[in-house]
């Protein structure tokens, strides 16, 4: 103790020592920006600030890449169809009126890189972290989702990440008692050495309850309270978000923060009691960046002070420096601004929970950030300039020159099946694809009942959980982004991320509210992944603006890629809806026999980046399907008023009208026989958009077509559900072919259970 | 009658019991494992979670909680007493059932829903059903793998005190296709699959798990 005390490197010896040699390089700062940080602080910081500045304004806390691109979503109008946001972008999760005194949060995250070094541990404080988000909003957390990406099945590296991924979402997820209701596992050779790993919390609040990171109030105590900190995650956002993996570099383990559920657990309770007795003046999780995010970014927005005294942090190891504890990523841990008549009580619910807490410093005035270590200061900083005032880069970008050759090489020319024992064949090789086929070997470890509200889950189209057992209040939400659109064109794959995710949660009857993404790219220093990401934001941003749903906040994940191969650009969208009655929500399987089968929307030769081109053909180019929001708008409006009417919806996406007539028969065993008018080939496999496949009950078909033609919505009737194959008629050799359920099922089921045995 | 549901640090499902509890025409009692007190309940459910974190071994660290020195004294009086997925855990780790809970044989969590075979409709929880009754119910565990030596296997089974079984599937590796078990008095029954995930249409699998929160009320009938 002696020893480091002696050695410690504090405001005083910076004056005194002001040319010091800092390894500034080595925890990822640039040379411009050391200088701007000894300009803010007319010194050179000290060890303990330039580990606070290195990690502020690493790429994965600061968005300094991305910053530029993303403040055009600060210029949606902040406004649902529901009624003004209560939180938006800024905060540590977007807050929605759904009506009836409720509110509620939600946010998309990833957590790709540490998922990547340790699957396990990755996947389980992914989930954590997003958590921790909602709870810090004052919401009681709800549900989860996890978009996943992955290499080919087949991959070794597919193998090696892919069951310790599904296992710490699992793991994580259900020892803290939240139903897991959907998400997404997507194959591409890209995501070979860069797994995705996107995860999604709900929670839900009462207006009231309402909180926001600031600490105000001059005396006001700042406590922290959780988990103990300790030597996990040191610098993980530096090293790790932060920069592209090498294939023989060190390996980053040290790097990956370790989770504990059951801690979560309590933090998540013992968080709700103390909101509910009124004692949290403010409130913040810790998650990237630890300590040196919570303190500076509660102070910064609060009334601009804080003194905190670091050597009254909880430690796991007794021998870390100031600099690791305001590193350290341990998970588990929250920070609350607490007046100090309330500090008893705080305390004791705390207790209660066998949650340790201490108070380790206060709220003040003098606009800085002071930090002492035994009685010296070792930090003395404008907070707003270590949370706020990192550095902010106008990257080039430029679209890159293969991308005429990629749209030039559409898949609209490649040959196709044209008998009916080809279609048949080629129904079922995609059914059975890794992208399509059973996800249950993946969603069977997770709980997707806990708390006994879970209305709609994996597979439906969107995941539905009732909020109020006596009004039958509910949310609605989806994930989606086919990565393949995206690379053709970024622009529209965004804006097809928004709309699948749009229609998938307006197929289950509720309307779409709001937007949480997730921007998956590689390397911003390259000029045409900068590319991507500014059309796809701009995409996104225009997109919103069409649908009237606001980006209530998400995140953005860069270095995706591993040497120069970058990942598919991915940029998951979140949409979430509200249903004001979930006991009227429409299924997307088919519920009965003898009802009447419709295709709404309209069909066309689009192909290029559909399922079909890559299972069969192996082949990405050309354009992606058109999108057209008006079409969409007026699709979830047929929906929304079309609840009670329809027996069931299912959008149709990836795999076009053959996957979602696949996949509405497999629930209940129920088969339809169904007559394609026109090209079967392209009414099978085009993926247009805006097209939802629906049933009615038989003597419901006029109401429906009526109700379709309101909205302006193309309506075909393809034929009626029943028996127990598929059978598809049309003008094509053979003119009809028969497709047994337990076959395609046999199919559709064995491919992720044989691929991991 | 009121029905106690415990609380353990850890503990998840119980808003589901309460609200299963409450669905069965019962009065739900929030008890918390801390309080050397059951508020005067009738009987008590000890729900599904990770009570402490399922640390040491599931249940083994619940079972010390200071509710439970109440629970097993009642228990050894006659009070039912259900113990659901890691309610059963504890149920076995206080020595109020036999045998043990492990990991599941193919290693992984499993959430799925469940056909069962009720084989003793004579117990207090499971009046309300007919004698091999099928019933589908939610199941989701990690270590729900039953095991006892086989002379406890053959006394459970000779004495008829295998509640329930599972059909079609094995989820777990328990031996014997074991899915809950009760005490020789039959008011203790521990059961791996969640019966209080299966009350409602709208939220899981039917409703074929309401018959374990109305038993009671039918057996005091009876």
């Amino acid at each position: 103790m002696t020893e480091s005390r002696s050695a410690l490197d504090t405001v005083a010896v910076a004056s005194t020592d002001p040319e010091r040699e800092q390894p500034w390089a080595d925890l990822g700062l640039k040379e411009d920006e050391y200088a701007r940080i000894r300009e803010i602080l007319g010194r050179r910081p000290t060890s303990s600030e330039l580990a606070m500045y290195s990690v502020m304004w690493s790429e994965h806390c600061s968005y300094k890449s991305s910053k530029v691109h993303l403040r055009q979503f600060g210029e949606l109008k902040q406004e649902t169809p529901r009624g003004p946001m209560l939180a938006g972008i800024g905060e540590n999760a977007g807050v929605l009126d759904i009506g009836q005194g409720y509110a509620v949060s939600f946010k998309v995250e990833s957590h790709n890189h540490p998922s990547y070094v340790e699957p396990y541990q990755g996947a389980a404080t992914g989930i954590g972290g997003i958590v921790r988000d909602i709870i810090a909003m004052g919401a009681r957390p709800v549900a989860v989702m996890d978009p996943l990406r992955f290499g080919p099945l087949d991959a070794d590296d597919t193998h090696r990440v892919l069951p310790g991924i599904v296992a710490g979402v699992g793991g994580y997820g259900n020892c803290l008692g939240l139903p897991n209701i959907g998400g997404e596992a997507v194959f591409d050779e890209t995501y070979i050495g860069n797994p995705l790993v996107n995860a999604l919390a709900v929670g839900v609040l009462r207006h009231e309850d309402l909180h926001l990171a600031n600490a105000t109030g001059e005396g006001n105590l700042v406590v922290l309270y959780g988990a103990r900190t300790g030597g996990d995650g040191i610098g993980g956002v530096s090293v790790l978000a932060s920069e592209t993996f090498d294939a023989d570099g060190p390996a980053k383990r040290p790097a990956v923060q370790v989770g504990d559920p059951f801690m979560e657990k309590l933090l998540i309770e013992c968080t709700l009691e103390l909101y509910a007795a009124h004692v949290v003046a403010g409130i913040q999780d810790l998650g990237g960046a630890g300590l040196s995010c919570a303190t500076s970014e509660l102070a910064s927005a609060g009334d601009g002070g804080m003194h905190v005294h670091l050597d009254k942090v909880p430690l796991r190891d007794s021998t870390l420096s100031p600099e690791e504890i305001l590193m350290s990523e341990s998970q588990e841990r929250m920070m609350a601004v607490v007046e100090p008549k309330n500090i008893d009580a705080f305390l004791a619910i705390c207790a209660k929970w066998d949650v340790e807490a201490a108070v380790i410093g206060e709220v003040t005035e003098t606009g800085r950030l002071i930090i002492d270590w035994h009685g010296q200061t070792v930090v003395d900083v404008p907070p707003g300039t270590v949370a706020h005032e990192g550095p902010v880069y106008n990257r080039p970008f430029a679209r890159p020159d293969w991308q005429d050759a990629l749209q030039a090489d559409g898949a609209e020319k490649l040959e196709r099946p044209t008998t009916g024992a080809e279609l048949r064949e080629t129904v079922i090789k995609l059914a059975a694809s890794p992208n399509l086929c059973d996800k249950s070997w993946i969603t069977d470890q997770y709980d997707r009942y806990v708390r006994g509200n879970t209305v709609l889950s994996q597979p439906e189209d969107s995941g539905m959980i009732r909020i109020d057992d006596e009004t039958n209040l509910g949310v609605s939400v989806s994930t989606d982004c086919n990565g393949r659109f995206a690379k053709l064109d970024p622009f529209a794959g965004a804006q097809l991320a928004l709309v699948e995710s749009y229609r998938n949660v307006a197929t289950g009857g509720a309307q779409p509210l709001a937007v949480s993404d997730c921007l998956n790219f590689g390397s911003p220093e390259d000029p045409a992944v900068m590319w991507q990401f500014a059309q796809a934001c701009t995409g996104l941003k225009e997109g919103c603006q069409e649908l009237g749903t606001p980006v209530t906040g998400g995140n953005v994940s860069l270095y995706n890629q591993t040497g120069e191969v970058a990942i598919l650009p991915t940029p998951v969208v979140a949409v979430l809806g509200v249903i004001d009655d979930v006991t009227k929500r429409t299924p997307s399987s088919f519920q009965a026999e003898g009802q009447a089968v419709y295709l709404l929307g309209e069909t066309r030769e689009e192909l290029s980046g559909s399922e079909w081109a890559h299972v069969v053909h192996q082949h990405l180019g050309g354009l992606p399907p058109k999108v057209d929001f008006a079409a969409e708008k007026a699709l979830a409006a047929f929906l929304f008023e079309g609840v009670g009417l329809l027996a069931s919806a299912h959008d149709l996406s990836d795999g076009g009208l053959s996957q979602a007539l696949v996949e509405s028969s497999l629930k209940n065993s129920i088969g339809a026989t169904v007559t394609l008018e026109g090209d079967a080939f392209l009414g099978l496999f085009a993926e247009s958009t805006a097209r939802v496949l629906v049933t009615v009950a038989a003597d419901k078909t006029a109401e429906l077509e009526a109700l379709a033609a309101k909205h302006g919505v193309p309506a075909a009737a393809l034929g009626t559900t029943g028996g127990d194959s598929l059978i598809v008629g049309g003008s094509f050799e053979g003119g009809q072919f028969e497709l047994p359920i337990a076959e395609v099922r046999a199919a559709w089921s064995a491919t992720l259970p044989t691929a991991m045995a | 009658m009121k029905i106690g549901v415990v609380t353990f640090p850890g503990t998840l499902d119980d808003v589901d019991a309460s609200r299963a509890v409450t669905i069965g025409g019962n009065e739900a009692v929030a008890l918390w494992h801390g309080d050397h007190d059951l508020k005067g309940v009738d009987a008590v459910v000890l729900p599904g979670g990770f009570s402490f974190g399922d640390y040491l071994r599931c249940g083994a660290i619940s079972r010390f909680s200071p509710v439970m020195t109440e629970v097993i004294e009642a228990a050894h009086k006659g009070m039912p007493v259900l113990g659901i997925c890691n309610g059963f855990q504890i149920l076995t780790e206080a020595h109020l059932l036999p045998g043990a809970l492990i990991r599941n044989d193919h290693r992984k969590f499993v959430c799925r829903d469940q056909k069962l075979r009720i084989e003793n409709n004579a117990t207090a929880w499971t009046s309300a059903y007919a004698k091999d009754q099928e019933i589908t119910v939610v199941l989701k565990n990690g270590e729900g793998s039953y095991v006892a030596d086989v002379e406890t296997l053959d006394m459970l089974e000779g004495e008829g005190r295998v509640v329930a079984r599972y059909l079609d599937v094995n989820p777990n590796g328990s031996l014997r296709d074991i899915a809950g078990i009760t005490n020789e008095r039959g008011n203790v029954v521990g059961l791996m699959p969640h019966p209080e995930h299966a009350v409602e249409e709208l939220c899981g699998p039917g409703t074929e798990g309401l018959g374990f929160f109305t038993s009671l009320a039918a057996s005091v009938f009876a």
